[in-house]
């Protein structure tokens, strides 16, 4: 349904978007994922025809995004960054003129409007100002604007960004359930997000794509092997455990970590090797308490910092409580 | 068409939701009427001339304000990128904005013609119909011109107050390239087609009574020019 070939875009001599090239299929839900500033919303202007590629294209639903522009939008539904509205406008005004333009046939009109009011859930307000709205219905405009004339493409800019936790739960929901049908492209910031909305993720850092693939295809990517964390307590020497951990089967590496009076390890073995009862029957026999013991998995987190090499991420690793973390 | 039809409707109506719409009829009645019977009593004649040279001026400030909010609050609260990314031409967002206004400049005339009621009233001999209805006429003209030129100056800026000045700056100079103060000091081979584009020339030449086709057309070409400019305007955020 979107098809991106080698888009660059430059604004004056900052390279914004470096030869991008993605597919986006029927049916699913693509999280582009990046911290701000990575070209995220500059690609998705660029597939919405709202700014020209520098070179490269696209084709939506099989419109070319250059040679039929108008085709191409009429294809697309599409939530800008922080959902501009008109604030001095009713909400079913609002949606109306959206409808027009975006080629709703007047007979249907009323009934499409009436339909998304109901699917994502803005009866109440139908009859306010979009500025006497909260956030959360804001976005919920937005996205019922979006998707007004049912189209095959959805582009949706940071579609939760802003809202609190019962909100973006809500959100979310709300685009699982319409993504049946369409081919979904939404950009995040938030690594929970894309874990829990998307079918796949592309991982977009200065420009280029660095990573692309499920949520468990990028951690297979990542975990080139097995970590565990555990602590114990008695009254050996921790140099001593130290090097006795290191000689268990498999393990490649141990790292005291540093803890009150604890002794803490973190233990890391060959990929695929499950540590647990080694490291169990060890504390039993060395006559230790074994306090803690767990498997650590990968996180999102760990497969962008290595494809993009860099040490901090800007990317939100919980889920925010609280809303976003103010930048 | 439908289209240019949603967009008419939106910004009109729009015009209504804010107070600048209410205030520029205002000043604009109170002032013209004020400005007019102050010296209407004096001449003590049943002439609408007075009247309708005042408009050139009064325009000057009150077409900007109206053009003013066209372009630069959809650019500061970005809701330029839903519409634009919307399958509508750049040309129907920016004909169906300036249909808009010429419509508001239609109403704002309609109001003002208790003037000329009032003046038809008080006099023994009668009003020149005819000369006040060509008047009108060139009055539409003009400030559908003007509005064409303001709604240009706006699209460069997201601060209303930038676009405001810009827009009489430009609408100034443009009346001012035609006046005889300034044609005094050009070249002679100059006077002529400086005088030719001057804003405010054709109108005064239709304010005499007489409907010139090269007047018209003049007005047209100025209002299409404008409009074009504006169409690449707002294109030219796609190669920034």
């Amino acid at each position: 349904m979107i098809e991106v070939k080698d888009v660059s875009k430059s604004y004056g001599t900052t390279l914004a978007v470096d030869n991008v090239s993605f597919k986006v299929g029927r049916g699913e839900i693509v999280g582009f994922l990046g911290p701000n500033g990575a070209g995220k919303s500059t690609t998705m202007k660029v597939l919405t025809c709202y700014i020209a590629p520098t070179s490269g294209t696209a084709t939506i639903d099989g419109f070319d995004i250059l040679e039929d522009p108008r085709g191409a939008r009429s294809r697309i539904g599409y939530l800008p960054e922080n959902t501009p509205l008109y604030d001095e406008m009713g909400v079913l005004d609002y949606l109306g003129f959206m409808a027009d333009l975006q080629g709703v046939p007047a007979a249907k009109r009323r009934a499409r409007i009436d339909e998304l009011i109901g699917i994502c859930g803005i009866e109440a307000m139908a009859h306010k100002d979009i500025g006497e709205l909260s956030k959360g219905f804001r976005q919920r405009v937005g996205l019922a604007q979006a998707l007004l004339g049912d189209p095959p493409v959805l582009i949706l800019d940071e579609p939760t960004s802003g809202l609190d936790p019962g909100q973006i739960v809500e959100i979310r929901a709300l685009i699982k359930e319409i993504a049946k049908e369409k081919a979904i492209l939404l950009s995040t910031h938030i690594l929970p997000e894309a874990q829990n909305t998307c079918n796949r993720i592309l991982i977009i850092n200065e420009g280029r794509l660095v990573g692309e693939g499920t949520s468990e295809e990028l951690l297979e990517m990542a975990s080139g092997e097995e970590r565990f964390t555990l602590t114990l307590k008695g009254s050996a020497d921790p140099a001593g455990i130290n090097a006795g951990l290191a000689k268990l089967p498999e393990v490649s590496n141990v790292d005291q970590l540093r803890a009150n009076g604890e002794m803490r390890f973190k233990v890391s073995a060959s990929r695929g090797s499950d540590l647990r009862e080694a490291l169990f029957d060890y504390a039993i026999g060395h006559n230790l308490k074994l306090l803690e013991l767990n498997h650590d998995t990968t996180s999102l987190e760990d497969v962008f910092l290595k494809l993009t090499g860099s040490h901090s991420s800007g990317l939100i690793m919980e889920d925010t409580a609280g809303g976003e973390r103010d930048e | 068409m439908s289209k240019i039809c949603a967009i008419w409707r939106k910004e009109f109506s729009s015009y209504w939701y804010s107070p600048i719409a209410y205030i520029v009829i205002t000043v604009f009645l109170v002032l013209m009427n004020w400005l007019f019977f102050r010296g209407f009593f004096l001449v003590n004649n049943a002439d609408m001339r007075m009247f309708f040279s005042i408009i050139p001026w009064a325009f000057l400030l009150l077409m900007p304000a109206l053009t003013m909010r066209q372009w630069a609050e959809e650019l500061r609260s970005g809701t330029i990128e839903s519409l634009m990314t919307k399958p509508v031409h750049d040309r129907e967002v920016v004909i169906g904005k300036y249909l808009a206004a010429v419509a508001f400049l239609a109403v704002v005339l309609v109001l003002t013609l208790t003037t000329p009621l009032t003046v038809a009233g008080l006099s023994e001999n009668g009003l020149d119909w005819g000369m006040v209805i060509t008047s009108y006429l060139g009055a539409f003209l003009l400030g559908s011109a003007y509005l064409a030129i303001g709604g240009w100056a706006g699209s460069f800026t997201s601060n209303q107050i930038v676009a405001f000045i810009i827009g009489v700056a430009v609408i100034f100079f443009a009346i001012m390239i035609g006046e005889s103060l300034v044609t005094m000091f050009v070249p002679s081979f100059m006077v002529t087609p400086l005088e030719y584009l001057g804003l405010q020339r054709h109108y005064l030449s239709i304010m005499r009574g007489v409907i010139d086709t090269r007047d018209l057309i003049y007005y047209i070409t100025v209002i299409c020019f404008f409009l074009y400019l504006t169409v690449r305007a707002v294109e030219s955020r796609k190669w920034s």
